[in-house]
């Protein structure tokens, strides 16, 4: 099957058991009654187990091509859960701008738990190897990353962690399973915040993790039914729902994203502009070794931050707010939003500028969003 | 003056809609909020750190519970979660021994390894409680009251005033009594959680959990764990959350009737050996939950004469459903040692009381007459 085809027909369920109904149920309960003490059923209490909640898990799994799928409450949740496999006294290594509350945790929650973390450039093979340590279990690699859309090579990547013995673990949130997957490249475990581009409608909270191994995911079931920061039914079901339109949702936002990067690097008043469309993107042949396509996140830098923020405020048409990957096209300030969670001595080393703007470009026409950029530049 | 308990329970989230009056809090089924401005908020940025039908239904487990702050989770063990990684490595916690299963799961396997140990004893025994805070290095002491599934009673005043001696941070299970009969934040807790998925919900349709911190200054820790782990509870349960709540009081009033009616009759049957209810005038919680709390709640446990008649009864009872979980309409027949206690080992709960005879019973809003005939009729089925 093709991809597009798998992404709609995703979450495979027993539709005979469900009087053939096109949707999965939404199991909105608890617990689950029992026919024999000795025996379990398939059910017994949504935590651990939920058939609305496992349909989304089976989708994510087979589209990131992993054994397992896991849906959990946001994608800090996903990525947390991911980090409790590891054990006080283990380091992991993630690339330098990975998302603010990543860092967060790893810097203030996970710390006190006994995690070692270091940030190294992942673009480079150098730093990372240098950044090894006897103790490194873990990389965790955002390509592109957030803000600046640099890219890793994983494939170079995994072959490094390999020979350590690290996990590799990439947060696959800008590109989605229809434009990277990184299991297939090798990596150990994907995460998402399918908030972002799978839900595609910016109307719920929720994280995925695919895992290709299948010790692995028996460790991770673990960890989501003890530490329980699950996703629950009615979300489930809309992440579904909304991972059913991925493929012609990005398909269109790409393209646009495509188009307004081409735009914006034609603007004098925009001193740089990144999305991996561009031909003079860092990274850019790599990325096209391992993702079919660019993706609809694009970051640009204005002059100053003065300009910066007049800019933001005189743009008519995109959301001004948090998150990315919506039907609506969002515009964010990363220093105080996404980003806020870094020091700004940390922002400033990872080139994530008071003059940078992130662009979630979403369902309008082009057109109109060329246009309010217009007026917007103008203004200044 | 505060309100009284019935009227916030029914009016959680009626007044949150100036604009429309609507009398149901709306659901924000919204991942992000946008800004008026750059620097300016309306208060909701990101639904993860804050989401107007949750933040309802967290002010209304705030003011229940006398609070300054209450959060909100995707499940009773990420409030449990999110409340233990208060603690740094080396903390110990004193705990009670027969708790549920999935917190002692959670503290051995999650928690353990990364230095957060735990200290587990009979809790409703207040010296032992007292000696064991003496423990160099205890930090927290975590009861549930009563306790699952033996339904013991620690005196949570007095357990407090021996915490406090010690400067240890007090934390009640409150999930089997709720606000509605309970409050432990008025005899010295600092911090309550609860499984919402049990009483505080009471419909078996969803899996959420809750910490209420008594004041800001730990209210603010919490918030900062809910946000960084992102453990958090969707609108949509969030809603349906307030929705179970504004029948909190009623439902408990007829389960707690009920109870009482067949933890007597349970007594008397020649086939059980001993029942553990607090309800019960001779039980050994009576005297202090009648003093610290409003009721007695609507959990049972029994032991039969013989661990053979278990499946028997599991299998024939037909108004009980034979399931995990406790605390909404319906009544539930559970056996602990295979389910709800399974991670904690035989060993230790042979030590605990929690044998292959026990049968632990949540009663429901059901006819009591109904409930009774069919325990009865499965309990006479079963072989002696």
């Amino acid at each position: 099957m093709k991809f597009n085809s798998k992404i709609v027909h995703g979450g495979k369920y027993d539709i005979k058991r469900h009087y053939g109904a096109s949707s999965v149920p939404i199991y909105q309960n608890s617990t689950f009654t029992q026919e024999d003490p000795a025996h379990q059923a398939q059910y017994d209490y949504s935590r651990s187990g939920n058939p609305t909640r496992e349909a989304l898990e089976t989708a994510i799994a087979e589209l990131e091509g992993g054994s397992a799928g896991f849906a959990f409450a946001s994608g800090m949740a996903a990525s947390c859960s991911v980090l409790m496999l590891f054990r006080p006294g283990d380091h992991i290594i993630v690339s330098t701008d990975v998302y603010g509350g990543t860092f967060r945790a790893l810097s203030k929650l996970f710390k006190d738990w006994g995690l070692e973390s270091s940030f190294a450039d992942s673009t480079e093979r150098g730093a990372m190897e240098a950044a090894i340590r006897p103790n490194t279990k873990a990389f965790f690699i955002e390509t592109p990353s957030n803000p600046l859309l640099r890219i890793s090579d994983l494939s170079e990547l995994v072959k490094l962690a390999k020979k350590h013995g690290a996990v590799t673990i990439a947060d696959n949130t800008f590109m989605t399973p229809l434009l990277q997957r990184p299991l297939e490249l090798g990596f150990d475990i994907v995460v998402h915040s399918a908030t972002k581009f799978i839900g595609g409608h910016s109307d719920l909270i929720a994280g995925l993790a695919a895992v290709r191994d299948t010790e692995l995911a028996k460790q991770l079931k673990f960890v989501q039914n003890c530490f329980g920061a699950i996703l629950a039914p009615h979300d489930s079901w809309l992440t579904l729902r909304g991972l059913k339109s991925l493929g012609a949702r990005m398909e269109v936002q790409q393209r646009s994203a495509e188009r307004l990067a081409a735009f914006l690097s034609k603007m004098p008043e925009i001193k740089a502009v990144w999305h991996p469309s561009l031909p003079k993107h860092p990274g850019r042949e790599t990325h096209f070794r391992q993702a079919s396509g660019s993706g609809a996140v694009l970051s640009f830098e204005l002059e100053n931050q003065e300009r910066t923020l007049a800019f933001l405020k005189a743009l008519k048409l995109p959301l001004f707010a948090v998150s990315l990957g919506g039907v609506e096209s969002i515009a964010s300030y990363p220093a105080m939003m996404s980003h806020a969670a870094m020091p700004p001595e940390e922002r400033k080393a990872r080139g994530i500028t008071d003059s940078l703007v992130r662009f979630s470009v979403g369902l309008e026409d082009p057109e109109d969003l060329e246009k309010d950029i217009v007026q917007a530049l103008e203004k200044l | 003056m505060p309100r009284k308990l019935e009227t916030m329970l029914a009016q959680a989230g009626s007044k949150w809609d100036s604009k429309t009056g609507a009398l149901s809090m709306p659901i924000y089924q919204c991942a992000s909020f946008r800004h008026p401005g750059l620097g300016q908020s309306t208060g909701f940025d990101y639904s993860r750190t804050s989401n107007p039908t949750r933040l309802t239904l967290e002010n209304t487990l705030a003011e229940l519970d006398g609070g300054a702050k209450a959060f909100a989770f995707g499940s009773g063990l990420a409030a449990i979660d999110a409340v233990l990684r208060l603690f740094a490595p080396g903390d110990k916690l004193v705990v009670t021994e027969d708790l549920y299963g999935g917190t002692f799961r959670l503290i051995e396997k999650l928690h353990k390894p990364h230095g957060v140990s735990a200290i587990y004893l009979d809790s409703s025994n207040q010296d032992s409680l007292e000696n064991a805070l003496k423990t160099p290095g205890v930090r927290g002491l975590f009861l549930e009251i009563p306790t699952n599934p033996l339904l013991k009673v620690a005196d949570l005043a007095a357990a407090s005033r021996a915490a406090k001696q010690h400067g240890v941070l007090v934390i009640v299970d409150n999930t089997f009594l709720t606000p509605a009969l309970f409050r432990p934040i008025d005899h010295g807790a600092d911090i309550v959680i609860y499984s919402a998925t049990k009483y505080l919900n009471g419909h078996d349709d969803l899996v959420a959990g809750i910490a209420v911190a008594k004041d800001a200054a730990i209210g603010e820790k919490i918030a900062f764990i809910q946000n960084a782990a992102g453990a958090v509870l969707g609108p949509q349960d969030s809603w349906l959350l307030l929705r179970g709540l504004k029948t909190l009081s009623v439902r408990l009033e007829r389960q707690e009737k009920n109870a009482n009616v067949i933890a007597g009759r349970l007594k008397e049957h020649p086939r059980v050996r001993k029942v553990n209810y607090p309800g019960l005038p001779d039980d050994p919680g009576h005297a202090t939950l009648k003093r610290q709390g409003a009721g007695f709640g609507a959990m049972i446990s029994f032991e039969l004469d013989n661990a053979a008649a278990l499946p028997s009864i599991l299998s024939s009872v037909q108004v009980f459903l034979f399931a995990e979980s406790l605390g909404g309409v319906n009544s539930l027949i559970t056996y602990p040692a295979v389910q709800t206690h399974a991670d904690i080992g035989p060993e230790i709960r042979a030590k605990l009381g929690i044998n292959e005879r026990l049968l632990r019973l949540s009663i429901g809003i059901e006819n009591v007459e109904e409930l009774w005939n069919d325990l009865n009729r499965a309990l006479a089925a079963s072989p002696a």
